[in-house]
């Protein structure tokens, strides 16, 4: 580990002061996936700066939308009034994520901008795209059980490993930024860019751009949500594939529905294909399952995840089902 | 507290662990805790190329970096004694032989700047195109000249073709287990430190006694010259065994060429390829019976693989032949040497991929006879053991398959699989033998009185987590018919004498031979009245010619294990929430401590037949998921109902504690219980584990 100097943050401008200009320097939240980076050698910044003291650790109601500060923790979210009452999806798929320890670490800004498990990515002696630009993506034709199926290139098939990214982006969450041209936010999809030839470039905002918070607007009525996670074993494992899902239906037509998929792309999924195939149509299986496999037809399985493509469709569908069912 | 039960006999009661308190409060002090004065830290440079030559090191920019004392490497290392293990012959050369092994070692102030000049040192390499993926068709696989430890590779007799030729019945399938690793919490360390001549290693093995002839004979080391300690391991499951592994010959190294004591700990990438694993397996199971059952021929062909710098074949199919009767029979070998590292023991070798294939080819049989699992095993019991003649010195599988039924529920069961719908799961139950050798090999041990009343014991034995330190008190207070608060047992001290180490589930066996002899004959000097003196009186027994002496027998502890599977009727996701396990081990001499080895093995058990695969890339000649986040091992939430229950099982052909050793057993079998109950679940027969999602639905 590269030896490196520790600040703590007095205010959010001091804390993007510290870090804007420096690419050298990294915001220090709940540390559960950047110091582990670090301990591998894949993060070597020279300056942490800690801003687990800033006043960004509030859940507070903002008319009818819901503010979440950036340094709120997974734990405290999931088990807030709320965000249990309104947003069962995002409890649900915040304790489904890691461990009752991390939970307890882990911030909802770090949360976000965690970086892929895929093997080459978190091994320094290895080639990787996204570590190190033009070296090369040994995934695609090696370990890939668990990459990506859809949005992918030719240079990186690396998933984002959030169960909590996936259900914020099924609720169409808002994140709140701040840079040196001062606060603003962007719609929680459009945090992500898509990975084309420059894996290493993950998100569209500003580098030392500081996440301070995300917006959570209000479901319309009758929405029901829910988020079901499939991984290899019973807990603390990331997802081989996750739904989150929230569906309004009146007269057994749909009437609203967001679909949000986890472990198949780069970035939280948004199946936009599969919500368009549903909308005003019924709400049965059937519609259900033709939704989905819209959404999978521009799938790319790799040697070793084409089972991705079929456990989704019907993941999508059991999670669909359920809500349409539920009284 | 339970510690100072006073009850005797001691042996059969539910002591609980003597350093428990210790380790829960963390004054337990492992390999890598130790304190020393002075102490400087070693950091392994892996190759980063899986064949070839190491051209140019840079050491003297690795020199000039923070903090950094010395390089070890191959032009200023001490020259070794090629003692035949390739694994340990470090820095004598520049060929490289897989990816992870040792080309240099930075010794540094502190561990950090130690890591980090290791991992910024340059190295130029010769790469040579590498064969680093195992195949059941490789062409390079041969017949070794045995199997591990010492077990003949191949054995027959009758005519197995013949027989399955003319067999009412046959089943002939082929059976993959993959690579796994061992992955114990503590990692290996070793800690080396000089004094007057002398070398103490501090280092976490399961075997003190034995690392030092072994790397006496590697370094040249005059007899006194080294000594091993080794108080608390923190888990090893067979990685921690024999030959010592690279950490200790690296620590003594060094500690020579920096003048002062030197620590190397092994980061949890490099334990994957220098501490060893379980190779991957392709095994090839042929039965044929008659319509009823009975097996007429069994042939049990394993493919494995090890490294080329030392061959480990693991006996796999060894499992076949003492388990089922059969009049035609044979078992056989192949191994292939790949540019891979090296594969050792880990959690019932042989027995635990073995059981694997020919228990689920059993469950085969069953579905193609139509007979009952367990009626199907009742009815192959073999009167002796069918491979060798030898009598049983006990065997009371069928005890073990009847008690079991009754305690898991068994009879009534509809054989037809994927019929069991419950809301999101389907439901299966099944079943599998288990049997694993009881041996004991040569220790010495010495029992001392000492004047204020009390008694030490002392043996070279290790505790990685067994309960052994427990069981040998109780073993030793009933010996010299005291309490146990009298005796203290003293164990991970080389200076004790040869003993065997906690492996292959001979630890208590062979331990308490010569702690019960010498506890037994001290209380006897005592009694004659024999005085005391102011230093202690000493009994000391070696136990090797009372072994030597054994009557011939077939000597194995046997087990049944039932499993309840559920597997998700959408996702594949396959949940185990019933376990049971009855065993025959002879004496259980600590039933709290025992049901911790057998839960603890039934849950590794559960681990390989759901989760773990360590997933080489061939083109790197690396395991890429070498870490405990990408390798998956059982968490609590895996792990549902566990029922543990012993028979009786009386064995005067054992050893004067009547043990079998119970370690491995509750592994052995529970893989294909597992893997029978999610065909029973869902009519997909699971040839191959680990049984994920991929796997188990579709």
């Amino acid at each position: 580990m590269r030896e490196f100097a520790y600040a703590r943050a007095r205010s959010v401008d001091a804390a993007v002061a510290l870090v804007a200009d420096n690419p050298e320097a990294r915001y220090l939240g709940g540390g559960t996936n950047l110091v582990d980076l670090m301990e591998l050698g894949v993060e070597r910044p020279e300056l942490l700066v800690d801003v687990t003291g800033l006043p960004l650790d509030d859940v507070t109601e903002d008319g009818a939308a819901l503010r979440v500060g950036a340094l709120v923790r997974n734990s405290d979210l999931a088990a807030h009034p709320l965000v249990r009452e309104r947003y069962p999806v995002l409890s649900q798929a915040l304790l489904a994520g890691a461990s009752g320890q991390l939970r307890n670490a882990a911030t909802t800004g770090g949360n976000l901008v965690q970086r892929t498990r895929c093997v080459y990515f978190t091994d320094a002696t290895k080639p990787c795209n996204k570590r190190m630009p033009g070296s090369g993506c040994p995934a695609i034709e090696g370990e890939h059980h668990n990459l990506a199926i859809l949005g992918a290139s030719d240079h990186c098939v690396a998933t984002h490993p959030s169960d909590l990214a996936v259900a914020l982006a099924a609720l169409d969450a808002r994140v709140d930024l701040q840079d040196l041209a001062g606060p603003h936010e962007i719609p929680l999809v459009d945090f992500y860019r898509p990975v084309g030839d420059r894996p290493d470039l993950e998100l569209t905002v500003q580098d030392g751009a500081l996440v301070t918070g995300v917006a959570l607007p209000p479901l319309p009525a009758g929405a029901r949500s829910a988020y079901r996670k499939v991984r290899e074993r019973a807990s603390y494992a990331f997802a081989i594939a996750s739904v989150a899902a929230v569906l309004v239906v009146e007269d057994g037509l749909v009437s609203d529905v967001r679909i949000g998929l986890g472990a198949v792309a780069s970035h939280p999924w948004r199946a936009r294909v599969a919500e368009r195939a549903l909308l005003g149509g019924p709400a049965t299986e059937a519609a259900f399952e033709a939704a989905a496999e819209a959404e999978l037809d521009s799938a790319t399985p790799l040697r070793d995840n084409a089972y991705k493509v079929p456990l989704v469709r019907d993941l999508v569908v059991a999670v669909l089902a359920g809500l349409a069912g539920e009284r | 507290m339970t510690r100072f039960w006073q009850a005797a006999p001691s042996v059969g009661h539910p002591l609980t662990r003597i350093e428990g308190l210790d380790k829960v409060t963390g004054r337990a002090r492992y390999a890598g805790d130790v304190a020393v004065p002075g102490l400087a830290y070693g950091a392994v440079v892996p190759a980063t190329i899986p064949r070839g030559r190491v051209l140019n090191l840079d050491v003297e920019a690795t020199l000039a970096m923070p903090g950094v004392l010395a390089v070890v490497h191959r032009d200023n290392a001490p020259r070794l004694t090629d003692i035949g293990e390739g694994t340990l012959f470090l820095f004598q050369g520049d060929r490289v032989a897989h990816w992870g092994a040792p080309v240099a070692l930075v010794v540094a102030d502190t561990p950090e700047r130690a890591r980090e000049a290791a991992e910024r040192m340059r190295v130029d390499y010769f790469p040579e195109p590498p064969d680093t993926v195992f195949r059941a068709d490789h062409p390079g696989l041969y017949e070794p000249e045995y199997v591990n430890p010492r077990n003949p590779t191949v054995t027959g007799k009758g005519d197995v073709d013949a027989a399955l030729a003319g067999a009412a019945v046959v089943v002939d399938a082929e059976y993959r287990t993959p690579a796994q690793h061992n992955n114990a919490m503590e990692p290996h360390s070793a800690t080396a430190v000089r004094s007057d001549g002398r070398i103490t290693l501090h280092t976490s093995t399961q075997y003190a006694y034995g690392v030092v002839p072994t790397l006496s004979k590697l370094f040249g080391f005059a007899p006194g010259t080294l000594r091993v300690l080794s108080e608390h391991v923190g888990g090893g499951f067979g990685n921690k065994g024999m030959p010592p592994r690279p950490d200790t010959v690296l620590a003594v190294m060094a500690a020579t060429l920096v003048g002062r004591p030197v620590r190397v700990t092994l980061t949890r990438p490099q334990l994957w390829p220098l501490t060893g694993y379980r190779t991957p397996t392709a095994q090839r199971i042929r039965l044929g019976a008659d319509q009823d059952g009975r097996l007429v021929a069994l042939e049990h062909r394993a493919a494995l693989q090890t490294s080329r710098l030392h061959e480990f074949t693991e006996q796999a199919a060894v499992y076949s032949r003492p388990m089922y009767g059969a009049e035609n029979m044979r078992t056989s070998h192949r191994v292939v040497a790949l540019d891979v590292p090296t594969p050792r023991w880990m959690r019932a070798p042989g027995e635990a991929p073995g059981s694997f294939a020919l228990e689920s080819a059993m469950d085969e049989l069953a579905e193609a006879c139509g007979v009952d699992p367990v009626e199907l095993r009742l009815r192959n019991e073999p009167a002796v053991d069918p491979t060798t003649g030898q009598a049983f010195s006990s065997r009371r599988l069928a005890d073990c398959l009847r008690v079991g039924a009754s305690r898991f529920g068994w009879a009534g069961r509809d054989p037809r699989p994927a019929v069991r719908r419950d809301g999101r799961w389907w439901r299966g139950t099944g079943v599998a033998g288990a049997h694993y050798p009881a041996r004991a090999a040569p220790t010495t041990a010495h029992a001392t009185a000492l004047p204020d009343g009390s008694f030490v014991v002392r043996v070279a034995a290790s505790d990685i987590g067994t309960g052994a330190r427990t069981v040998l008190t109780q073993l030793a207070a009933d010996a010299l018919e005291v309490p146990v608060d009298q005796v203290r047992v003293l164990i991970g001290d080389s200076g004790f004498g040869p003993a065997m180490g906690a492996g292959g589930s001979m630890g208590t066996a062979s331990w308490s031979w010569p702690v019960v002899t010498a506890c037994r004959e001290l209380a006897g000097r005592l009694a004659a009245g024999e005085p005391l003196p102011p230093d202690g009186l000493t009994s000391t027994f070696d136990s090797t010619a009372a072994i030597g002496a054994r009557a011939d027998y077939a000597r194995y502890a046997f087990g049944a294990h039932f499993a309840e599977v559920a597997v998700d009727v959408t996702t594949g996701e396959v949940r185990v929430p019933r376990l049971t396990g009855v065993y025959a081990v002879g004496r259980v001499v600590n039933p709290l401590t025992a049901r911790s080895q057998s839960i603890g093995g039934m849950t590794m058990g559960l681990s390989t037949a759901l989760l773990e695969e360590s997933s080489m890339d061939g083109r790197f000649g690396d395991w890429v998921n070498h870490n405990l986040a990408d390798y998956h091992v059982a968490t609590n939430a895996d792990v549902g109902e566990i029922d543990v229950t012993y028979v009786d099982d009386p064995d005067d052909e054992l050893n004067p504690s009547g043990v079998k050793g119970l370690g491995e057993i509750g592994i052995v079998g529970v893989a294909a219980a597992i893997a029978n109950a999610a065909w029973h679940a869902t009519g997909v027969r699971q040839r191959e584990l680990p049984i994920t999602p991929a796997r188990a639905a579709r």
